[in-house]
């Protein structure tokens, strides 16, 4: 009877420390991260929680550590200090086949002597799961690969072999899906409709990714929540949102997109109206070419003003950028709608902005 | 005469006159008659062919056959797994080539004599081995099939260890970190992807290893003590003591048309789509 009792006791612990650890802990944390390469201090203690089921992004340039968080986590590199944990358990120690995580290579690394489906049953055999034939079914069809099983990855296109790498991978059911830099082998246009996907895909799997990239436009369009990284350490987290609007940081203001710094302060070109200056043929007032951006936050009245000259313009289809040169000397740019193309270099224009966007740091 | 069939000249002359001409004088010699002490004699006849098919002849030849592919296969057990490590190694990668090179800085002839003074019954092994108290009179390490063996692997080592290390130096580190990532242990690795993916240079080993051995002389004359005879020894035979050319030359042709043989299939197994 004692026996029974403490069997359903440890039961009852043991399902308590399920729900602790499927529940409570976060699935991926690190906790004051540091790897040091002999002459180089790659990541410099970083310490970040990655929220169960998000689709989470490091940015920053390259050289910043990124990279090289993401093998830490991967176990492909030992940690100078620090931990890794996955669902609350630390996994230093563990060899990468010994991690349930997964990694989607940057040039997605397919074994070129397998076909599509050799590949993506690879890490099925090795866990020897049973129903191989049927996940993989499932697997191919959830990333759109259907009828492509029997090809060899150089007889697939580059999209198509980023889905295989994804199916190798996702197959696995991972805590955490780890992606290098995933987009940037495909060609721009392709690159913009797998960001579409890919983000749909990590919601229908249902899996945390983390994703690492230096451009920010794919970092912000895909993620629930990003770091921006510089020389091993965290800038800021935040939503994109956050990031983008409320930088932390220059480097991160200036990393997120352009910034025009005015007196210490920094200025979206999109936040920039141009007023022409009493010229003839120009309409005075609030004229045609006025712009608001996504960033409009409360007041839009531009209740800052610098002159200038415009110096030239770059035409960049949906918008133009006008190239402002200011009395004071600083460069700047605006971004403005297409038909505001009628500035031309020499026109003397009134650079104005809202107090409201600008961004200060101390 | 343009410019390229100049420069294609001296490899033209040199292939006519070096392989061409001999080739031609070896097949007609083989079916020819034999003088009475030695050369060439008419009628044309294919004798010496039939004569091939004698078992004695046949048992020649399929040992060759067999040693050759014994010292093919040690080869490649041993110069793969050296390979993988020069490869994977992160220094003194230029260092250790140079080690596996080292052995053609003397002449070939000198290094096999060097075994007969290593393996010999008062050589340094039999030395050591009674002078440790291991052995008790020497062991008969020369002048058998093993020994033969022994020289050709160490003989030809060099020539599978620089193909594969050459393919498993292009492998994309990246495909071993896939599999492990995938859950794979390392000997799964090595097994699953770094083997299949180092096949060229596993096949070009194997041919430039398997093909000299074959025709062997060297190696199985010193060190096999004329006890161990294989076809390339059968061949300079029968130049020499047996005087009987036309058959040492319908030999040769055997030989050429083994090798050619495996070659063909070799070749076409590497010819499968890969990547």
């Amino acid at each position: 009877m004692a026996e029974l009792r403490s069997s359903a006791s440890a039961h009852a612990a043991q399902v308590l420390r399920y729900y602790f650890y499927y529940s409570m802990a976060p699935i991926l944390e690190l906790r004051k991260l540091v790897k040091h390469f002999p002459g180089q201090q790659a990541v410099r203690e970083i310490s970040l929680v990655i929220p169960r089921g998000s689709f989470f992004s490091l940015l920053g340039p390259s050289g910043c550590g990124k990279t090289t968080t993401l093998r830490l986590i991967a176990g492909f590199e030992q940690p100078t200090s620090g931990d890794v944990l996955l669902n609350g358990e630390i996994v230093n120690q563990r060899q990468p086949y010994e991690r349930n995580v997964s990694t989607v290579f940057q040039n997605y690394a397919l074994f070129p002597h397998l076909t599509a489906r050799a590949n993506v049953e690879f890490g099925l055999k090795r866990h020897r799961a049973t129903d191989i034939g049927r996940r993989v079914r499932e697997v191919l069809e959830l990333v759109g690969l259907t009828g492509k099983e029997t090809r060899r990855p150089a007889q697939l296109s580059g999209g198509e072999r980023q889905r295989v790498a994804l199916a190798r991978s996702l197959v696995l059911q991972p805590d955490v899906l780890l992606l290098d830099e995933p987009l940037a082998a495909l060609d721009p246009k392709l690159r913009k409709q797998m960001r579409v996907e890919l983000k749909a895909l990590q919601r229908r799997a249902g899996v945390t990714f983390l994703l690492v990239t230096h451009d920010q436009e794919e970092a912000l369009s895909m993620s629930d929540h990003l770091a921006v990284m510089n020389e091993g350490r965290i800038e800021q987290v935040g939503s994109p949102e956050d990031v983008y609007l409320r930088p932390r940081s220059r480097f991160v203001a200036g990393f997120l997109g352009a910034v025009n710094w005015i007196a210490g302060a920094g200025i979206r070109p999109e936040a920039v109206r141009l007023l022409p200056v009493g010229q003839a043929g120009y309409p005075l007032g609030p004229p045609a070419n006025l712009f608001r951006s996504e960033i409009a936050s409360g007041d839009a009245t531009p209740d800052r003003r610098a002159p200038g000259v415009v110096t030239g313009s770059v035409f960049l289809g949906d918008c133009v950028q006008v190239l402002v040169r200011l009395h004071s000397g600083e460069d700047t740019v605006a971004q403005l709608p297409r038909r505001a193309a009628l500035f031309q270099p020499g026109d003397a224009v009134q650079f104005t902005w809202s107090a409201a966007d600008e961004m200060t740091f101390p | 005469m343009k410019l390229r069939t100049w420069f294609l000249l001296p490899a033209w002359l040199s292939l006519v006159l070096l392989f061409a001409v001999p080739f031609a004088i070896v097949l007609a010699y083989s079916f020819l008659t034999r003088g009475v002490y030695g050369g060439i004699e008419l009628p044309w006849t294919a004798e010496s062919y039939r004569r091939l098919f004698d078992p004695l002849y046949l048992a020649i030849l399929w040992r060759s056959f067999a040693m050759a592919l014994a010292a093919t296969a040690l080869c490649l057990l041993l110069a793969f797994p050296a390979a993988l490590f020069i490869s994977r190694a992160a220094r003194h990668k230029n260092l250790y080539l140079q080690l596996v090179m080292l052995p053609f800085w003397t002449s070939f002839l000198v290094r096999t004599y060097a075994w007969i003074f290593l393996l010999r019954d008062t050589g340094l092994f039999n030395t050591a081995l009674q002078a440790l108290g291991i052995t008790h009179g020497p062991l008969p390490l020369l002048y058998n099939d093993g020994a033969v063996l022994l020289g050709l692997v160490y003989g030809y080592l060099p020539f599978m260890v620089l193909p594969i290390y050459a393919t498993l130096e292009r492998l994309d580190p990246a495909l071993v970190e896939a599999a492990a990532d995938l859950g794979a242990h390392p000997m799964t690795t090595v097994w699953r992807i770094v083997v299949p993916l180092s096949r060229p240079g596993i096949v070009a080993g194997s041919v430039l290893v398997f093909i000299p051995c074959l025709g062997a002389y060297l190696t199985p004359d010193l060190l096999g003590g004329g006890r161990t005879v294989m076809v390339g020894n059968l061949v300079q035979n029968q130049f020499t003591t047996a005087r009987d050319w036309p058959f040492g030359a319908a030999v040769s042709i055997a030989l050429m048309a083994l090798v050619a043989l495996v070659l063909v299939v070799f070749l076409r197994r590497q010819s499968e789509p890969l990547a």
